[in-house]
């Protein structure tokens, strides 16, 4: 699946070339400029807000219910537009699965 | 091909350990497994929540963990403390127990005629015990005698990043030396089951895995919750993870590139070699309980924000691919494999740094969740109680 492709002057990592976001490698401050490899080439990207390492940064504008793509595989949906540089986390994307309350939110609306 | 130094059980099996385990039957007996083994040492005990009030098969899966831990090689004798009006059948118990040819000591507290009488009685049995399984010698043992678990807990974004699949590669070079590899968290595959289940041996195997996953699903539908909170933990999102197939597609790296031969239940004996999954919870202590049960001799752990997590009777190696977390929490993290996130180390030279601890481990050194007595024992519970 994920290809590996650690690197000390890195601040963040693209997992799978499929991917629509980054994970960050260290702690970025809000209009710092981020570096990651993609295909094997230098890339930068300007951060929106301050984010904490380990968290996702969008590398790409996100519509509304579009996949979040990490490793090559979905890991939820946008719940709203996220722009190139945001950050990607519960605010904006929910899982798909192990959704009970979905199931019966839906039923709720159907009655 | 891996030499460890082992103990030869009567049965033919080995174990790493060679405890006398303290086991209370039902919880009304814990008190008393607890002033035996605070006196006696040399013993672990296995205090527990159950044992009273369970049917079907819910009673049937604590006396399986019962079983199972008393069977398991790391333990070398046994002494089992009863009240006597439980659901659990303790002669049962100590009869299966007692099929491995290990020393086995039952004692009943209303028989006894109460706490202090079966306390006094209990320490002569397990100082007993103790002087018997002294007498076992660590002998050469193959590797591919070894079963071992592989788990996470406590996960950020560096679990799926580094530890985990640099813990797949000592997977790998276990399995390559006909070593076994476990892994449970049903719960933790949600989301990566399509390619866990694309290593499936037969389309048995296949099948049975989708099967976990949709009885658990079922269950969070019946439930009417959003696993978010519980799973991932507040603690993993704070730590990167946004949702449970997120945290999933780290998790199931650990178990390396094997085929996938088996699907066992919760707590059911291990009886091939390769890699096998446990339908169980991702809760650690119940999770890495129900392996030690099935006969797991040591679980690799690995943990993004950290846990002290041990087991009484098997070895909890804690692996970090967080640097905070590797000297923050020094006292409980036995290695760090945060460098291969700087670039300074490959994964598959700190999966050979993992595969090194495991044989080490095996051979008798201590893990630091063994020095520190983290001995926490949980049994998964599926019922009622009535």
């Amino acid at each position: 699946m994920a290809v590996y492709d650690f690197n000390s002057e890195m601040s963040s990592i693209v997992l799978n070339r499929k991917d629509n976001v980054a994970t960050l490698l260290r702690d970025v401050k809000a209009g710092e400029n981020i570096t990651y490899t993609f295909e094997g080439k230098l890339q930068t990207l300007v951060v929106k807000s301050d984010i904490r390492f380990g968290h996702k940064v969008a590398l790409y504008p996100i519509p509304k219910g579009e996949r979040i793509l990490k490793y090559g595989e979905s890991i939820g949906a946008a719940t709203e537009f996220i722009d190139r540089g945001e950050h990607v986390h519960v605010q904006n994307i929910e899982g798909i699965r192990g959704r009970g309350d979905a199931h019966i939110q839906k039923e709720v609306k159907n009655s | 091909m891996t030499i460890i130094k082992g103990y030869k059980r009567p049965d033919g099996s080995v174990g790493i350990r060679n405890h006398v385990l303290l086991m209370p039957t039902v919880i009304c007996s814990n008190q008393v497994v607890n002033r035996i083994g605070q006196q006696v040492s040399g013993t672990v005990a296995i205090p527990h929540q159950h044992g009273c009030s369970q049917v079907g098969k819910d009673k049937e899966r604590t006396h399986q963990v019962l079983v199972g831990m008393g069977k398991n090689p790391n333990v070398g004798a046994v002494l089992i403390i009863s009240l006597g009006c439980e659901v659990m059948n303790a002669e049962q118990i100590r009869d299966e127990i007692m099929e491995t040819g290990k020393p086995v000591i039952w004692l009943d507290i209303q028989d006894e005629g109460g706490t202090i009488k079966t306390i006094q009685k209990g320490i002569e049995a397990a100082k007993e015990l103790v002087k018997q399984v002294q007498d076992g010698q660590r002998v050469d043992i193959d590797l591919s005698e070894l079963i071992v678990g592989v788990k996470c807990g406590g996960s950020d974004a560096t679990s799926g990043l580094c530890s985990n699949p640099a813990l797949g590669k000592a997977s790998d070079l276990l399995v390559a030396e006909n070593g076994t590899i476990v892994m449970g968290e049903t719960t933790e595959i949600i989301g990566a089951e399509h390619i866990l289940a694309e290593k499936a041996v037969s389309a048995e195997v296949h099948h049975k895995l989708y099967d976990c996953i949709r009885n658990f699903e079922m269950e969070i539908d019946r439930m009417g919750v959003d696993m978010r909170g519980g799973n991932p933990s507040p603690g993993n999102i704070e730590g990167g993870l946004s949702t449970i197939e997120e945290k999933s597609l780290g998790c199931i790296s650990k178990a390396g590139s094997s085929s996938l031969k088996g699907v066992v239940e919760y707590a059911e004996p291990i009886k091939g070699k390769g890699f096998y999954f446990m339908d169980s919870p991702g809760n650690d202590i119940e999770c890495v309980s129900g392996m030690a049960a099935a006969g797991v001799h040591l679980v690799c752990f690995t943990t993004g924000v950290g846990t002290p997590t041990g087991n009484p009777i098997i070895p909890v190696i804690k692996i970090t691919g967080n640097e905070r977390t590797a000297k923050r929490m020094e006292d409980n993290i036995d290695i760090d494999t945060s460098a291969v996130l700087q670039g300074k180390e490959t994964l598959e030279q700190a999966g050979k740094r993992i595969f090194d601890e495991i044989v080490s481990v095996a051979s008798g050194s201590l893990t630091k969740a063994e020095v520190l007595g983290h001995q926490e024992f949980s049994i998964n519970r599926i019922g009622i109680s009535l």
